[in-house]
Parts: structure tokens; sequence; C-alpha cells
């Protein structure tokens, strides 16, 4: 009744959500295993035993020594991701007030609060490896720590709403279940949560689209000119090309991340082409065919220069969403306080009673 | 008011406005975890909304389902309490608006729930465990914002002498229907009175009582409500969503 009350057949992301729980099941066996004898000895080789564990597909925990490159690349890959959700919740919020009808507004709300509840456990996440979730909001307010690129473009019409859950949604989970399996516990675990959620959101966002693209005329056409939108802002979700990835040969081999950008965008336009088929909607791209060698689809890249303009903060909405996120930090400012305040001052009155 | 019909439309729209209200917070609110907990409120008003809607709808026999009476009614056929209509100002003022609205519901979904109409018992009993939660949660944040620090204090004050005179009109007498509001009013004061108290705050006095909701006569702030949550379902007549 509040939300997610619609059957689940034939929407898209079963293949994937069938991945996560095969990963849950490796992360529990992994468990079971126990690390080769277990925690190293006193004159034990630490750099050696990281590699030990990272081979042996097991996962590092927390108070696992690990190598500071790791964990720098870690806080800003979780971090990023928990701001993408945190900054994420704008552009679906927008619609909240004006969603068409009662079942409709129950369940943008639950997703919304749903990024809300990710971006915190992500947060949490991030925390384990010693940095505190104020710090990185205060990264993410002076603008040292980016978001994902995604979120900076508008939400213009109620089918975006649906375009952000098909395709948004579906980018994040092909590139968040192989995440699943990343080699530092508490992000892996996070992925897994994460990930089961975020596909519920995807046959949503998806759902919405297939009623509009069957409605009325004017919808159909509303679902096709945010297609048109959404599609290449999506694409680039993937990050640059592999040629171009800085990150990408360090984070695979410590096994944070598990597969090349162009191949997750492969595989997502993959997983599009026939979904928005049964949409009966059209992928804005002339050069979309099937390649019978390649048995995939052969595609046009995004403008990876646009990307670029995106990630250095001269999107569409890029100064918005920032604005607004220090808006609602900077005007929850006496609340915070006073929750301090009050809370100082029960403390104060328990010792009191105590002695 | 008299009869189901237009009880179970009024409670309806008094939740619908609260809800429609309170997610306007959202990605707004002062920390991501009351984000979390304000749309957490919001979607449980908006469940029992719809329910109390598509009863309504139901007892009027017309053909007119939840969507039909939310989208489709102007500001003068709307039958909420004005206080859920009142902007949200400040986290306070929403604070002193949430509090109201939950010690009023809580007794009076309670009373419904053992009621003779076995549709509105059920939806009782099921929001009144809802109401129970939003009343604590708000009742939280007056005492930490009233017993806080010297500005959260002065706010929380202004937030209550604000609201106060609007929730008069909530135990208007009407012993027709199925729970009569004057009935609760003991109840809710006990409530707002234990809060207040602890919050280090004062109930103000005041003569003024403003009302008219009831009867479809709203404040100026109401029709602009309406106009941003129709905009979309008026734009397309007859679409499905």
């Amino acid at each position: 009744m509040y939300g997610n009350d619609f059957s689940a057949d034939d929407a898209p992301g079963g293949g994937l959500l069938g991945e996560v729980e095969a990963a849950e099941a490796a992360l529990r066996e992994a468990a079971a295993r126990g690390r080769r004898g277990g925690a190293p000895g006193p004159d034990e080789d630490l750099e050696a035993y990281f590699a030990e564990v990272i081979d042996a597909d097991q996962k590092i925990e927390p108070r696992d020594w690990m190598p500071e490159a790791y964990r720098k690349t870690l806080i800003r890959q979780i971090a990023q991701h928990a701001h993408s959700e945190i900054i994420g919740m704008q552009p679906e919020g927008n619609w909240i007030s004006r969603a068409p009808s009662l079942k409709r507004k129950a369940i943008l709300l639950a997703k919304v609060q749903d990024e809300a509840g990710h971006g915190l456990y992500l947060y949490a996440a991030a925390e384990t490896l010693g940095i505190s979730r104020d710090e990185l909001v205060e990264l993410l307010l002076n603008g040292r720590q980016k978001y994902s690129s995604i979120f900076n473009y508008p939400t213009l019409t109620w089918a975006d709403v649906g375009a952000i859950g098909w395709l948004v949604d579906g980018a994040a989970i092909v590139n968040q279940v192989p995440l699943c399996r990343c080699s530092y516990g508490p992000y892996a675990r996070a992925m897994i949560r994460v990930c089961k959620e975020e596909s519920f959101h995807q046959r949503q966002g998806y759902e919405i689209l297939h009623t509009l693209a069957h409605g009325t005329p004017e919808q159909k056409a509303m679902a096709q000119d945010a297609l048109d939108r959404w599609w290449y802002p999506s694409l680039a979700m993937f990050g640059p090309p592999d040629t171009d990835s800085t990150h990408s040969a360090q984070s695979m081999a410590w096994k944070i991340k598990r597969f090349s950008n162009d191949e997750l965008r492969q595989r997502f336009v993959d997983m599009c082409v026939q979904q928005a088929e049964i949409l009966g909607l059209t992928i804005p791209d002339p050069d979309l065919r099937w390649n019978e060698s390649r048995q995939s689809y052969d595609f046009t890249q995004p403008d990876y220069d646009e990307l670029m303009r995106v990630i250095k903060g001269n999107g569409p909405c890029n100064r918005q969403r920032m604005e607004h996120r220090r808006r609602a930090h900077d005007g929850g400012a006496w609340v915070r306080e006073a929750a301090a305040a009050y809370a100082a001052k029960r403390v104060e009155k328990k010792e009191k009673v105590a002695a | 008011m008299n009869g189901p019909f237009d009880f179970a439309l009024a409670l309806g729209d008094d939740a619908l406005v609260a809800a429609q209200r309170l997610a306007e917070w959202t990605t707004r609110a002062p920390e991501m975890e009351e984000d979390i907990a304000l749309a957490n409120i919001a979607l449980d008003q908006l469940g029992a909304a719809r329910l109390l809607l598509s009863y309504a709808g139901e007892l009027e026999g017309a053909g007119r389902d939840e969507d039909a009476l939310a989208f489709l009614r102007d500001d003068r056929e709307f039958r909420n309490c004005l206080l859920v209509e009142l902007p949200n100002g400040d986290f306070a003022v929403t604070m002193a608006k949430l509090l109201f609205l939950a010690a009023y519901q809580l007794p009076l979904y309670t009373a419904l729930a053992g009621c003779a109409d076995e549709r509105l018992a059920a939806i009782g009993a099921k929001a009144r465990k809802e109401s129970a939660y939003h009343l604590d949660h708000a009742s939280l944040w007056v005492r930490r914002l009233g017993d806080g620090t010297e500005e959260s204090r002065r706010r929380m004050q202004a937030a209550v002498d604000q609201v106060w005179p609007y929730v008069h009109e909530l135990f208007a007498p009407d012993p027709a229907a199925p729970v009569d509001p004057a009935t609760l009013r003991a109840d809710f004061d006990a409530t707002v009175a234990a809060v207040l108290d602890e919050a280090t705050l004062s109930r103000p006095e005041s003569g003024w009582a403003p009302a008219g909701g009831r009867d479809g006569v709203h404040t100026e702030h109401l029709s602009y409500l309406l106009a941003e949550m129709q905009v979309l379902h008026r734009a397309h007549p007859g679409a499905n969503w």
C-alpha cells in the first residue's frame, strides 16, 4: 500500500539481482573459510599478508593493516558514492509534490527516503576507514569531493523520474553489482544491501516509463523525450573510456574494481536495448546495432568532453545542487546546535543524579 | 460535518495536506537522519490519506477514487483543518504543527479503532500506531529545541505561539460523527501540556480561534499547495500513471 505494490514479472534487473545474491553467498563462504591461519604474527610482513588476503578473494576488514593508498582510494570512492546518494535525492525530490497519482507519490517518497538511507549506510562504511561523516560532508560542501555527474541534469517532466529509475539506477546497479565482491568487507556488504533496494527502484522507474509509453500520445512523447535526454548522460556514468581512466589499473589489482569502465558500459547498453524495445521507445543512437562477431551492440560513445565539463562543475545544475545542499546544511545549524546543547544538559543532569 | 462520508473525507484531507507539507522538507532537513524521519512521517500520512479517501469515495458512491478526490477538487471542496495547510516555516514551526497534529490524531485514531464502522475501525487501528511514533518524534524535537540553546528556545516558543490558535478548530463538537472531536480535547491538552512543560515552554493565551477548514473556507495558502500538487494530473485528463 505504501509503494512497491506492482507485480515484478518481466521487469528488468532479475539477472543482476541473482548476481547480488551469489555475491552474498560468496561473502558468507569466505567468512566461514576463515583466513589462512588467522591474523598475521608479530614479525610477519604486513604487505605480504595484505596481498595474500586479496589473492585469496577474502575480505580486508577495518582493523587490518592496509596500504595508505588503498585506504585513500576507498575513502574517495565510498564518499563519492555516499555524496551521490544524498545529492541524488534532489532531482527526484523535485517531483514529489507534483507526482500525478497518490500511489506514485508514495513510491517516489519511499524511494527518495531509501536514498537517504543508502547515503547514511555508505558514510558509515567510509567511517570504518578512519574519517568522520562531518569531515566528508565538509569535503563535499567545499567542492573537494565529487558526486556522480548524472545528478547535475535537470528533471523537467514526470517521465524523467521514470528515466532516472530505469537508466540511472540501472547504470548504478551494473556498476555496483561487481562491488558486492569488492575486497573491502564493509563496502562489499554495503553494496549488497544497496543493490537489492536499487534494483527495486529500477523496476519502479521502468514501470513508470512503461505506463507512459502505453498511455496517451502526450505521455508517450514525454517518455521518449526523457529517454532522449537521459541516455547519453547515463552512459557517461561509467566514467571516461578505459584509455583515459586514471585509477582503474590499481583499483583492479586491489580488487576494488572488478571490471573496466568500458566493459560495464557495454554490459549496460546490451541490457537496455531489449528493455527499450519492450517499452516501445527508441534509444537515441542511429548507429546502435547488433554486432554478431562481438555478440554485443555497437553504439555511439557519449560526449566525454561534456562529461569532463560536468565533472568540473559546469553542468546544467551543478551550482543549484550544491547551493541547495549548503542551504539545507547552514539553515539547519541552529537545530543541530540545539540538539547538542539538549544532549549535553541531559548528561549533566544524569551526572548530578548519580553524584 | 455529518455522516461517515464527510468524516472520512475531512480526516483524509488532513492526512493528505499534512503529507504534502512534510514531503516539502525532503532534501532540506537540518540533518540527514531527519530527512529520513520526515519522509517517513509524510509517507505514513499519505498512506492514511489513501485509505481514508478511497473509503470516502466508496461511501459517496459517485465513482470518485482516491486520485479523483485528491487531484480534481478545488480548495473550496477540501475539508482539511487549517493547521495542516499552514506553510512549513522553520523547523520549529514544522515541529509545533506536527506535535499538535499527532496529539490530535492519536486519540482520534484510537477512538476510531473502537467505532462501529468496520472500515474506519481498521484504518484507525493501523494509523494510531503510526501517530504514536509521530507524537514521540515531535515531542522529542520540541523538548530539544525548547530546552536547547537560547536561539532554539526563542524560535520554538514563537512557533508554538504562531500555531496554537489553529488547534481549536480541531475540536469543534460534532455529535453525529463516528468520533465526536470535542471528546478528544482533554487528552490533547494533557499530552501537549506535558511536552511544553518539559520543553520549558509556555502555552499561549489567545482568544483568536480561526476556523473554516471543515466547511471549505481555507487560508490563502491551500490554493497554492493544490495548484502545485494537482498541476500534472489536471494537465492530462483521464490518463493513467
